[in-house]
C-alpha cells in the first residue's frame, strides 16, 4: 500500500480503534444480556445482584412455543413418565403443556406479511423505478416528491382511515390488507431506491437492445433487471426489514388472524407477571434472522442507507 | 441470448400482438409502469388523508357508526389548540426530539469520524453498531423495560456500580423526572448508527487533495477539521438531522412499549396522545383534525428545513 500524507499515524488509528471497539461492545450488552436471560430459569432472570453465570434452561423456549396448566401433585404423580425434554421440564414446575403457544402462527403471520408484501413491493416499485427513470412522465419531479412525502404521515394518523375503510371491505385483520398496507408504505422508499440503481445502468445497453428488435418490455426484463438485481436485492432487504419490525400498524388493525409478532411478543405472561425467559426467547427468535442478514449482506445494506438517504 | 441470433430475429418479426406493443407510445409505456404505484398510494395513502380531512370537520366516533354524523366546523381544530394536555404533548414531543438528535449528531459524528480514520476491521465494528438500527422498535422498548427494572435490570444495576447509588432507589421509566430520559436513551442507543453512516458517507466524499493541499500549506489538523471536514460534512449531517426528526415527531411504538406515556402523561408524545383519541377514545372527527395538524406541522418544518439544507449545499 502507499503511504499517502492524509493517511492517520498509527498512534491516532489505534486510538481511534479502541474507542470505535469500545463504543461497539457497549452497544452490544443489551442485545447479549437480551440472548442470555432466554436461557435463564425465571428465577435466575429476575434475580439482584443480575447473575451472569447461571445453569442454562431450554424453560424460556418451552414456555414461548407451549401453553400449560396447573396441575396438583396427585393428579402430576398419576400421569404417565414425560415424554421428552419440554414435557419433563414443565412437570417441575407442576404444569402439564396443555398445547402450543401462538408465538407460532405470529412468527407465519410475520413471514407471510414480510415477504408477500417485499414482493409487491419490489415488483411494483421497479415498474414504477424504470418508469421514472427512463420515461418523460409529466410532472415526475411533482409525482416523485409526492411520493416521498407519503411517508411524512405519522402512522396512526393515517391508520384511522385505513381502519374504516378495511371495516368496510372486510380487509381488516386479514393477510391481505396487511401486505397492501405494508407495500404502500414501503413503496416510496422502493421507487427512490431503485430509482437510483436503474439510473446507473447506462441507457446504451437498452438502445443496443431495441435495434436488436426487442420490445420495451423485453429490454426492460432481459437488460435492465438482471443490470439492477443487486440493487434490488437490497431494496427488497430494506423493505423486509421495514415490514417485520412494524408495529403499530399491526396492533391497530389486527387482533388474531393476521397479527405478527411484535405485538405479540410483548404480551408473554407466566406465571405472575411477565414471563422475563419467554420473552427473550421471542425476542431472540424475532431479532436473530435481521442480525444475521445484517452481518451476511452488509455491504449492499450500508451502501442502502446511504445511499438512500443522500439522494433523497 | 446472444448466442441465438436466429431466435432473436423470430421474436423481432412483427406478428400482430407484437406490433401492437410495439405501437405503444412511450407515454403509455410510462404510464403502464408508473400508474400502478401511483393508483397503490392513491388508495391507501391519498385517498384516507382527504376522509381524515373530511372526518376532522366532523363529530364521527368510530365505535358508532350507525349513529348521525354532524359537520362541527372548526370546532375540533379550536378544541385542540386550546386544549392544555396537547401542548404538553408537544413539549414532550420537542424534548424528545431535540435531546434524541443533539446526542445522536454528536456520538453519530464523532463515531464516523473515527472510523474514517481505517484502522484495521473497521467496517466489522461498523456493522456491529449498526445492529441495534435494523430491530423491530416496538420489541426494542419491549426489552429494554427489562433493563430497565428498578431491582433486576442491568441497567440500573450497572449505574448504582458506578454511582454507588441504591438500585431500588431509582425507577427509570417510574419517575417523572427520570422517563423522559429513559426514552431518549433508548432511542439514541437505537439510531446513533444511522447518523453515524451518512456521516460517514459524507466523509468519504471528501476527496484525498483537498487534505493534501491543506497539507503542503501547513495547515493544523484543528483547522482542516473546522475548514474542510465540517462544512463538507455538514449537508449530510443536516439530512441525518431531517431523517430522525421526522421519524421522531412520528415517534409511536419504541415509547409506547418503553412507557406507554407514562408516568401520568409525562412520556405521552403526540402520537401516543393521538392513538389514544382515536382508538382508546374513538373520538375520531377530533382525533383526524390532531393527525391533520399533526402532519402539517411536519410537512412546514421539513420544508423550511429543506429549503435551509439547499442553501448549505449551494454555497
Amino acid at each position: 500500500m502507499s503511504y499517502s500524507i492524509t493517511d492517520a499515524s498509527k498512534r491516532q488509528k489505534s486510538i481511534a480503534g479502541f474507542l470505535v471497539i469500545t463504543y461497539a461492545v457497549i452497544t452490544l450488552i443489551p442485545l447479549v444480556w437480551v440472548f442470555l436471560t432466554g436461557f435463564k430459569s425465571p428465577a435466575d432472570s429476575i434475580s439482584y445482584p443480575p447473575k451472569v453465570f447461571f445453569s442454562p434452561t431450554m424453560e424460556g423456549y418451552v414456555n414461548l412455543f407451549t401453553t400449560r396448566t396447573r396441575v396438583t401433585p396427585e393428579q402430576l404423580a398419576a400421569l404417565p413418565e414425560p415424554e421428552g425434554y419440554a414435557e419433563s421440564i414443565v412437570r417441575n414446575r407442576n404444569m402439564v403443556i396443555a398445547g402450543p403457544s401462538k408465538f407460532v402462527e405470529r412468527f407465519t403471520n410475520s413471514v407471510i406479511i414480510g415477504f408477500g408484501s417485499t414482493f409487491l413491493s419490489i415488483f411494483l416499485g421497479t415498474l414504477a423505478a424504470y418508469g421514472f427513470s427512463r420515461f418523460k412522465v409529466p410532472l415526475k419531479d411533482d409525482l416523485l416528491f409526492f411520493i416521498l412525502s407519503t411517508r411524512m404521515m405519522p402512522p396512526i394518523a393515517v391508520a384511522i382511515p385505513i381502519f374504516l375503510m378495511y371495516r368496510k371491505l372486510g380487509l381488516s385483520d386479514t393477510h391481505l390488507g396487511m401486505i397492501l398496507l405494508y407495500t404502500a408504505v414501503n413503496i416510496s422508499l422502493a421507487v427512490w431506491l431503485l430509482k437510483g440503481f436503474i439510473d446507473e445502468i447506462p441507457l446504451e445497453y437498452e438502445e443496443a437492445a431495441l435495434i436488436d428488435g426487442y420490445t420495451r418490455f423485453q429490454a426492460f426484463y432481459k437488460v435492465v433487471l438482471p443490470q439492477a438485481a443487486t440493487g434490488i436485492a437490497s431494496t427488497a432487504i430494506f423493505c423486509l426489514i421495514f415490514a417485520w419490525n412494524e408495529y403499530a400498524f399491526a396492533v391497530l388493525l389486527t387482533s388474531g388472524t393476521a397479527q405478527t409478532a411484535p405485538p405479540f411478543i410483548p404480551n408473554i405472561i407466566g406465571v405472575g407477571g411477565l414471563d422475563w425467559p419467554a420473552v427473550a426467547a421471542g425476542v431472540t427468535i424475532f431479532v436473530l434472522p435481521v442480525m444475521i442478514f445484517t452481518i451476511m449482506l452488509r455491504k449492499h445494506l450500508l451502501r442502502g442507507i446511504t445511499f438512500g438517504a443522500v439522494r433523497k | 441470448m446472444l448466442d441465438k441470433p436466429i431466435e432473436k430475429m423470430a421474436q423481432a418479426t412483427p406478428a400482430t400482438l407484437a406490433k401492437q406493443v410495439k405501437g405503444l407510445s412511450d407515454k403509455t409505456i410510462a404510464w403502464i409502469f408508473v400508474g400502478p404505484t401511483i393508483l397503490l398510494l392513491l388508495a391507501v395513502n391519498i385517498f384516507p388523508l382527504i376522509w381524515t380531512i373530511n372526518l376532522s370537520f366532523t363529530n364521527f366516533r368510530a365505535n358508532r357508526p350507525n349513529k348521525e354524523v354532524d359537520y362541527v366546523g372548526l370546532r375540533n381544530y379550536e378544541r385542540i389548540l386550546n386544549d392544555s394536555d396537547i401542548w404538553l404533548n408537544m413539549q414532550a414531543t420537542a424534548h424528545f426530539l431535540i435531546w434524541t438528535i443533539v446526542l445522536q449528531v454528536i456520538i453519530g459524528f464523532a463515531l464516523a469520524w473515527l472510523i474514517n480514520k481505517k484502522f484495521k476491521g473497521n467496517d466489522l465494528w461498523t456493522t456491529i453498531i449498526v445492529l441495534p438500527m435494523m430491530l423491530s422498535p416496538a420489541v426494542v422498548g419491549n426489552f429494554w423495560t427489562f433493563l430497565y427494572q428498578p431491582q433486576i435490570g442491568l441497567f440500573n444495576y450497572v449505574i448504582a456500580f458506578f454511582t454507588g447509588a441504591d438500585p431500588s432507589t431509582f425507577e427509570m421509566l417510574g419517575s417523572v423526572n427520570l422517563a423522559p430520559w429513559a426514552i431518549v436513551i433508548v432511542d439514541t442507543w437505537m439510531w446513533t448508527p444511522f447518523v453515524m453512516l451518512i456521516c460517514l458517507a459524507g466523509l468519504r466524499s471528501i476527496p484525498d487533495y483537498i487534505y493534501e493541499a491543506a497539507e503542503i500549506d501547513r495547515a493544523s489538523s484543528w483547522r482542516q477539521f473546522w475548514t474542510i471536514t465540517l462544512p463538507m460534512v455538514l449537508p449530510f449531517l443536516m439530512l441525518a438531522v431531517l431523517f430522525r426528526g421526522i421519524e421522531n415527531f412520528k415517534m409511536f411504538d419504541l415509547v409506547v412499549q418503553l412507557t406507554g406515556g407514562g408516568p401520568g402523561s409525562i412520556t405521552e408524545l403526540a402520537s401516543i396522545n393521538l392513538k389514544r383519541e382515536a382508538f382508546e377514545k374513538w373520538r375520531t372527527g377530533y382525533s383526524s383534525a390532531f393527525a391533520i395538524i399533526l402532519f402539517v406541522t411536519v410537512f412546514g418544518l421539513a420544508s423550511i428545513y429543506v429549503k435551509a439544507l439547499n442553501k448549505v449545499k449551494e454555497r
